[in-house]
């Protein structure tokens, strides 16, 4: 009885009874009941989406609205820059961003999408620190805006080749759209907001659906035989292998937007010298940080052998070295290169690509080669 | 011949004194598609429910014991080269090793195809 009732206590996604039917095998994930796998299995599923589409349920993540109080895109953008290390401001209507809450120490709260709508801006965020970034929102932000979370809406990811086609094919008119694109948009009878972007390195789409009509719009999707649905176990290892940062794992509270060489992700305006310099939180340590480096960097490494290397896999300079440098902060096999991939935490001065570091597993150091990500090269729609 | 199993999902095919191990099919349904086995050195000895050989999926890591104490005899080479032999052929095929066993003894304890039977159920 008391296992019946901490499954009680899981919340479920509006596809929940989707997934019990198509044999979606069921675990614990953030809070939710979530599929891990189908009957297809993680391999198959990895492999159907970077060869035809896959669909994934992401419900779980957090849809706000971020509204300024005077009505004006611009406003909600400035008071969002508060937060974040991004520049929010020159993200045009119709485009979507990925931004960091960052905290004092410079630390990464939260990691999101931020899209311009036209008169306000959409978030997404990560569902084990929604209610969080909820609170944050509230807390730094309520002067000038308002906080609106959209429980009752879906969230769906079709990812793949085959996308665009699979959308074509149920009435959406999405050709147009580039990576990054974002806004409301009808697909046939459903009010969706879609965004040309996604988490697998894959050209492809997130769909936010009111929660009614998510079960007849995966129906429709699923009708398709090029569209297979894709549990959490190949989300990880698509984004892995498209070298995107997991949060909880690869970037938490301790790791900085430069440690975890997301540079490319704040913009020159945001940054020392820039029109908007500084301004949210850990600013005088991330920009510190960008002028004079950091002490150790998120790296890809590349395992010389076939055993996996996992998250927690502490990592040495050499294979006999006592002292530990750094670890293993994401790993596992990447189905498309057939070849054990990870991401971890190195000194900067071992951080080079090409170094050999030593990750060590059941007692055994296993070499490794720090390697440029993505680890798959991505198909974005450009 | 006989076959015997463990509650960790192990088989063992008995003949004479040694005893070939691989894991169940009912395993290799849990862990999904294998992408990498790591097997024991022959001539290495195992006390029962030590670590011998570990099975890795896509998704994570476990570790196949020893369901018996003895002498590892001889490797299933042909599996490190195509892990997914487990997922198509766990029962045949995709053996793991084979043990001299150090004690007749401790077979009492394992299950039959019935009671493993009743086990997965």
């Amino acid at each position: 009885m008391l296992a019946r009732e901490s499954e009680n206590s899981l919340k479920t996604t509006p596809l929940h009874a989707l997934h019990i039917k198509r044999g979606g095998k069921m675990v614990p994930f953030a809070g939710y009941d979530m599929p891990v796998q189908y009957p297809a299995g993680v391999l198959k599923e990895h492999l159907h989406t970077r060869g035809s589409a896959g669909l994934f349920d992401v419900s779980h993540m957090g849809q706000i609205v971020l509204r300024a109080k005077s009505g004006r895109v611009e406003n909600a953008a400035r008071a969002l820059e508060r937060l974040v290390p991004q520049d929010i401001v020159a993200v045009a209507p119709g485009r979507q961003r990925y931004a960091q809450f960052t905290n004092d120490a410079g630390g990464i709260l939260d990691d999101l999408m931020v899209a311009n709508f036209g008169d306000h801006l959409f978030l997404v965020v990560n569902a084990a620190c929604k209610a969080d970034d909820e609170a944050h929102l509230r807390a730094k932000l309520s002067d000038d805006c308002i906080i609106e979370p959209l429980p009752n809406r879906a969230l769906i990811a079709l990812q793949g080749p085959k996308a665009e086609a699979a959308l074509t094919k149920i009435g959406a008119d999405v050709s147009a759209m580039k990576f990054m694109d974002a806004g409301p948009r009808r697909i046939g009878a459903y009010d969706c907001f879609v965004s040309r972007s996604g988490y697998t390195g894959e050209d492809g789409f997130e769909i936010s659906v009111p929660a009614e009509q998510a079960e007849a719009l995966v129906t429709a999707l699923l009708d398709d035989p090029d569209v297979l649905p894709i549990g959490l176990g190949a989300r990880d290892s698509l984004r892995l292998e498209a070298g995107l940062c997991l949060y909880g794992h690869d970037i938490d509270t301790t790791t900085t937007p430069v440690e975890a060489a997301l540079e490319w992700s704040v913009q020159k305006s945001r940054r020392n010298g820039g029109a908007r310099a500084g301004g949210f939180p850990g600013a005088e340590k991330i920009l510190s940080q960008f002028d004079k480096g950091a002490p150790r960097r998120r790296v890809g490494l590349k395992a010389e052998g076939r055993a996996p290397v996992r998250e927690g896999a502490p990592l040495f300079a050499d294979a006999a070295s006592s002292e530990q440098i750094g670890k293993v902060t994401s790993g596992g096999f990447g189905p498309s290169l057939n070849a054990p991939v990870a991401m971890g935490y190195a000194p900067s001065p071992l951080a080079a690509l090409g170094t050999t570091l030593f990750a060590e597993v059941r007692g055994q150091r296993l070499p490794l080669q720090v390697a440029a990500t993505p680890f798959v090269p991505n198909t974005y729609k450009r | 011949m006989t076959t015997l199993y463990t509650s960790d999902h192990e088989w063992l095919r008995i003949e004479g004194d040694v005893a070939t191990i691989g894991i169940t099919d009912y395993a290799q349904s849990q862990l999904g598609d294998v992408v990498f086995i790591e097997l024991p050195k022959v001539g290495r000895s195992f006390q029962k429910a030590e670590a011998a050989a570990v099975v890795e999926s896509v998704k994570a890591a476990s570790d196949v014991y020893a369901p018996i104490s003895g002498e590892v005899v001889e490797v299933n080479d042909a599996l490190v080269a195509e892990p997914a032999l487990v997922n198509s052929d766990a029962d045949g095929k995709a053996w793991f090793f084979k043990i001299k066993i150090a004690d007749k003894g401790e077979l009492g304890g394992l299950m039959d195809e019935a009671a493993y039977a009743k086990h997965t159920a």
